[in-house]
């Protein structure tokens, strides 16, 4: 892949606290217009690595290249092109959504109308209220809006939809299909399986600094090949078999119920099963 | 479309003054407090003369406590507002979420330097309009007084707003910040000639403040609205103004210094 096709490239990423190795030799390729979400445990070292593609603090080692250029040594001209939601949030207590809004937009050339980043975070009937008064996944939204205001190339999301309700999270959704669609690379990372599952192209898992699969959702740890699971009650019991061949497992069971099959379920694993057993191994390994 | 520098700068010092003037605290603290102090201090000290018997005019401590006082209020909204403030606005992630963006870094102090300079311009009106009113001080007759007056605060704001900038980057954190800020500021206060006459205070005291830039800005203030015959009680037998300019102005390049060296967008935590 050449480095064109590449918004991020990532090669040995090393970083460390004192003697706490964040990160331990992190590979990443983000391919321009895909949708990558990073998972992994608290303090495995997704805002560390984030942090870093966003030239907020300085790597020990490795290679990283964001929009072709070292965000180490990256100047104005590289931020305008990319958007930052940070984990934590900036506060501007005293004064109002569209104030603060409008005052992002004027350090950007090509700036969105406001008004209508704050419409997209479903945020306008707030506009005129000051920050401090937004409840948790409203202030949120503002630094959502804050992050897309510029039109980004490349948008980093760290834990974006935390604190959201779930109507809203459906509706942050949709905000960030929709710029996928218009061509918007983004990495966002989040403890949603399910959001990671709606969103991503692809998902990379880290694990104490490291990154430790990098698959599709569909298929990450062997998903796609896994047993599927058919349970049903029977003499007032729950039963189930893990089988390559549930459709066969169905009709034999309809066969001896005569018809209906109590309380049927055929289920496959989810992400977070085979996220959380990724993970367990991992533990085991230590 | 993106703003030229100048509009951008004028909007930084809009979005800053309308965070100070509705955050109630440092409205009262920066503008206000020292209001307070000259109302106080001004009607103890009325009656108390400090030139010798049979001098005339007669300089009563409160007329010698207001030019102090205006001194101070240049300093607080320079020194003390900033060195408090921007921790604060660091610890909240608003300097990372700026760093976040194509912002020049100068726009983000040209709105502090413009925001202070308002606060300054508001604050010298305010302590004037009291000490004309209460304290027997008539405003300068002379342009050759006005000029003073101007170069002494101007020179005297900037040095300060450059310290309050650089301090800024000491503050471990801003919950930290008014406790360490607070006590500087008062005890530059007493040793500069705002709560007593400078040439009262032993030695030793004089040349600490000596090094400082407010005691200078005490005295310049002096040569301004006490009269020229009062320059004899001066420390130096004189008011000193060239020696008033050649401090401020090396506190104004120290400072600037301090803040291209010392200046942190982000909180030690942040990595
Ligand atoms: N500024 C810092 N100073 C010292 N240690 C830090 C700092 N930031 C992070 N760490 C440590 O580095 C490790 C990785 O932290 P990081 O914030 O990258 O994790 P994370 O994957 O983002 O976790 P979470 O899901 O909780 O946000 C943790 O052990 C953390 O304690
Ligand atoms: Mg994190």
């Amino acid at each position: 892949m050449t480095d064109e096709e590449l918004a991020i490239s990532v090669s040995g990423l090393r970083k460390s606290y004192r003697d706490n190795q964040a990160v331990a030799g992190v590979d990443l390729a983000v391919r321009r217009g895909e949708v990558f979400a990073l998972l992994g445990p608290n303090g495995a070292g997704k805002t560390t690595t984030v942090e870093i593609l966003e030239g907020f603090r300085q790597r020990d080692g490795g290679d990283v290249s964001v929009l072709g250029v070292d965000p180490a040594k990256a100047g104005a001209d590289w931020r305008k092109r990319i958007g930052i939601v940070l984990q934590g949030t900036g506060e501007f207590d005293e004064l109002k959504v569209g104030e603060v809004v409008r005052h992002f937009a004027r350090f950007y050339p090509n700036a969105s109308d406001p008004a209508e980043v704050i419409e997209r975070v479903g945020l306008s009937d707030k506009a005129n209220s000051r920050t401090h008064t937004l409840s948790g996944g409203q202030k949120r939204r503002l630094d959502v809006a804050l992050g897309i205001v510029n039109r980004p190339e490349l948008l980093f999301l760290d834990e974006p939809t935390t604190g959201f309700d779930p109507a809203a999270r459906r509706e942050f959704w949709d905000l960030i299909r929709q710029l996928s669609h218009q061509g918007t690379t983004i990495l966002l990372t989040t403890h949603y399986l399910d959001e990671a599952e709606a969103l991503a192209d692809r998902v990379g898992v880290i694990n104490r600094g490291a990154m430790v699969a990098v698959s599709t959702p569909a298929e990450l740890g062997g998903r796609h090949q896994a047993t599927a699971r058919v349970g049903w009650r029977e003499d007032g019991q729950a039963r189930f078999e893990q089988t390559d061949h549930p459709t066969d497992a169905v009709r034999r069971l309809s066969e001896r119920f005569g018809g209906e099959v109590p309380e049927l379920t055929v289920t496959r694993p989810t992400l977070e099963d085979i996220y959380l057993e990724m993970l367990g191994e991992k533990e085991e390994q230590q | 479309m993106s703003d030229s520098g100048l509009s951008l700068a004028l909007a930084q010092g809009g979005i800053e003054f309308k965070q100070f003037v509705r955050t109630r605290e440092s409205l009262v603290f920066t503008l206000l407090f020292p209001v307070m102090l000259m109302l106080i201090f001004g009607s103890i000290f009325s009656d108390v003369i400090i030139t010798p018997p049979g001098v005339s005019p007669a300089v009563t401590l409160s007329q010698y406590f207001v030019t102090g006082m205006i001194a101070s209020g240049i300093m607080s909204t320079g020194f003390q507002n900033l060195a408090i403030t921007i921790p604060i606005e660091r610890d909240r992630g608003v300097l990372k979420r700026y760093r976040s963006t194509p912002m020049p870094k100068w726009i983000y102090f040209a709105g502090k330097i413009l925001n202070v300079a308002v606060l300054a311009l508001l604050s010298i009106v305010l302590l004037l309009a009291v000490a004309v009113a209460f304290y027997d001080i008539t405003l300068p007759d002379t342009g050759q007084k006005w000029f003073t007056f101007a170069w002494v605060s101007v020179l005297g704001l900037t040095a300060c707003t450059l310290c309050g900038i650089a301090f800024s980057g000491v503050a471990k954190s801003g919950r930290s910040g008014p406790a360490v800020v607070t006590p500087i500021a008062l005890i530059l206060q007493f040793t500069s000639g705002v709560f007593f006459e400078y040439s009262d205070l032993p030695p030793w005291m004089q040349q600490f403040a000596a090094l400082f830039p407010l005691k200078w800005m005490c005295q310049g203030l002096r040569s301004v609205f006490l009269p020229a015959d009062f320059a004899a009680q001066e420390v130096g037998g004189s008011y000193e103004l060239g020696k008033v300019a050649l401090v401020l102005g090396a506190w104004c390049v120290g400072g600037l210094v301090l803040c291209l060296l010392g200046f942190r967008w982000t909180t030690r935590r942040d990595g």
